[in-house]
């Protein structure tokens, strides 16, 4: 027959039978069973279950916050990848390992010693909180903690291209007159856009799903610092398993949303690149 | 419906993959029961269940291995509707152990197989203030003093939570006060709580670790432990009146019927009740049911007036529902800013 797969890479309907079932059984079908259960409401409950002041407030906070997180990763993210990779000092080695540790760390852990470490009595709250500075049972303390769970994020992703950049266009650059900052600006940056803007995807999503850590330093107050997933498990709380599946759905769909756009964001960055 | 066929398909699946492994689990002749219960009493049942495993096996020359398993309380009910195999339900309250039998799993009328509507022990909801009671926080009009800080997990997603509410709300309307001054009460009441931690460990961390809060609204039992252990920097208050918790336990009948445990698990139910069982729950600060064993231990457990959920609804659901849930009393607390 004609259409016997004669291209060059052996497998691929085997490789992609096997991609499809490992995301069916791990991401589609939880992800359908999670629809159909929220399809169980009609739309009038769904409606009320999901768009209250409350949740309102909810979603703003869980998208603002991770949002904010995702910004200040992107660009401490950058930096720390910079200096992992452009310098040498003693150390170093420690310091990359370092970067990772938030993700093997429980989360519960990090927002437990974050809370003990700014409240009042805390060892660095005993200082900040007489300058007016709350990181701990305030917005600004859910910020902090997604800095930290995002964190190796923009790290790993920018540190491999920074690696493999090719020194001779820097010193092309050099020779053409460029300062420094020109050279960094126009053409080490450019390069790294699509890096960054996968990094910045990967933290922002990490911090929409995040519960462990807010939910020890945010204080869970309604309309001030209570986060979407708080409202999800105090539906659960009601058995109200239908409700609280709806306010999921409503985050998924709004992180799908928002991880198309950066997509397309990326894809924009590779065209702009070269 | 392609969506129940699949979940048949889903659950059938797992049921063989239990089946294969409570098979392989059952092969020395030993009965295996599974304790689902909340978080506190992990050392109550463990202690309890050595005592009864020894005891059954001298009477019955059966041997019988329990395994616990310990969580927040309605998690612990969604595990078991979802399938999780209990064999028993020991949870912290009404709410959960009625959600279960709602989903089928708990035959009618359980909750009168057990002596004194299946409750061997109570509990209550208590203060722990710091040492020397400096606010002098006596009883619950004194919550709402200015400048208390009172510490209490979310109502929406603790039962520490929303009994710590139940409580504060039974303190007005209990007492001859109207509908109107206890929603005055528990609004000024939760204006004054900094932080609403998801769960009662949590609320417990927030009050000792953290040293947030003049008071903290604790379960009887784990306030004992929290001041016991804060060696002298935190004292117990009882107020004169709080609520009545109702910890209540039940046989799980679909998953003994199907596990072929019923004996067991309705003679170890029935243990609690023995005087050996009930001064287990005394030592671990569990109100015994046995009104003797209570009364000898009443430096531990001091006589205030302990009102029962009817005291301000229907029932414990209907209390959820009112004061707890979507669009209830506690909603209305909290404004938009």
């Amino acid at each position: 027959m004609a259409s016997v797969n004669r291209k060059v890479l052996p497998g691929f309907s085997l490789t992609l039978g096997y991609t499809i079932f490992y995301l069916s059984v791990l991401v589609l079908i939880p992800i359908t069973a999670c629809f159909f259960k929220a399809g169980s409401l009609s739309f009038d409950e769904f409606w009320r279950a999901v768009w209250t002041e409350r949740a309102r407030s909810a979603y703003l906070l869980t998208f603002g916050a991770s949002f904010a997180a995702a910004l200040v990763n992107l660009i401490l993210g950058l930096l720390l990848a910079w200096v992992l990779v452009r310098y040498t000092f003693p150390g170093r080695r420690l310091v990359d390992s370092l970067v990772d540790l938030p993700l093997a760390l429980p989360t519960a852990v990090g927002g437990l010693v974050y809370s003990s470490l700014y409240v009042d009595k805390g060892w660095l709250g005993h200082y900040l909180v007489p300058l007016g500075i709350h990181a701990a049972y305030t917005r600004f303390a859910i910020v902090l903690v997604l800095v930290f769970v995002g964190l190796p994020f923009v790290v790993r992703t920018v540190q491999p291209i920074l690696e493999d950049l090719d020194p001779e266009s820097e010193e092309a650059s050099a020779s053409l007159g460029a300062t420094r900052w020109e050279t960094f600006r126009h053409v080490i940056l450019p390069t790294l856009y699509p890096a960054l803007v996968t990094g910045f995807a990967l933290a922002f999503a990490r911090g929409v799903g995040e519960y462990g850590s807010v939910v020890f330093v945010s204080g869970n107050m309604p309309y001030k610092t209570e986060i979407a997933p708080i409202l999800i498990v105090a539906r659960l709380e009601e058995f109200a398993y239908g409700e609280a599946t709806a306010i999921a759905v409503v985050l998924l769909v709004i992180s799908f949303v928002m991880l198309v756009l950066i997509n397309l964001l990326e894809r924009w960055s590779v065209r702009h690149a070269h | 419906m392609v969506q129940t066929r699949f979940m048949k398909a889903l659950f059938t699946l797992v049921l063989i993959l239990t089946l294969a492994v409570t098979t392989v689990a059952n092969g020395g002749g030993v009965i295996e029961l599974l304790n689902v219960s909340y978080d506190p009493t992990r050392e109550l049942w463990r202690e309890i269940n050595s005592n009864f495993i020894a005891r059954y096996e001298k009477e019955k020359g059966v041997k019988v291995s329990i395994k616990q398993s310990h969580g927040g309380s309605s998690t612990q009910a969604r595990a078991v509707i979802d399938g999780l195999q209990a064999d028993v339900v020991t949870l912290a309250s009404y709410l959960d152990t009625d959600a279960i039998f709602k989903r089928g799993l708990i035959k009618e009328g359980w909750i009168d197989k057990l002596p004194n509507r299946s409750l061997p022990y109570t509990s209550t909801i208590i203060f722990v203030v710091r040492k020397g009671n400096p606010k002098k926080i006596k009883d619950w009009p004194d919550l709402v003093k200015p400048g208390v800080a009172i510490i209490t997990p979310n109502p929406k997603t603790s039962g520490n939570g929303y009994l710590s509410f139940f409580s504060a709300w039974g303190s007005v309307t209990v007492r001859g006060g109207s509908r109107q001054d206890a929603v005055d009460y528990v609004t000024k009441l939760y204006k004054q709580v900094p932080v609403l931690d998801s769960g009662a460990r949590g609320a417990t961390t927030t009050f000792v670790q953290r040293g947030i809060g003049d008071v903290h609204l604790a379960w009887e039992n784990e306030a004992h432990l929290e001041v016991r252990e804060a060696k002298g920097d935190l004292d117990l208050i009882y107020p004169p009146i709080s609520i009545r918790a109702e910890p209540h336990v039940a046989v799980v009948d679909k998953n003994v019927d199907r596990h072929k445990t019923r004996e067991v698990a309705e003679a170890y139910l029935k243990y609690t009740y023995t005087d050996e069982a009930q001064e287990i729950a005394a030592k671990h600060f569990y109100r015994p049911s046995n009104a003797n064993i209570l009364k000898k231990h009443a430096d531990t457990f001091p006589d205030i007036k302990l009102f029962p959920i009817t005291a301000i609804a229907k029932d414990f659901p209907d209390a959820h529902k009112q004061f707890i849930g979507d669009g209830g009393v506690f909603d209305t607390i909290y404004k938009p800013r």
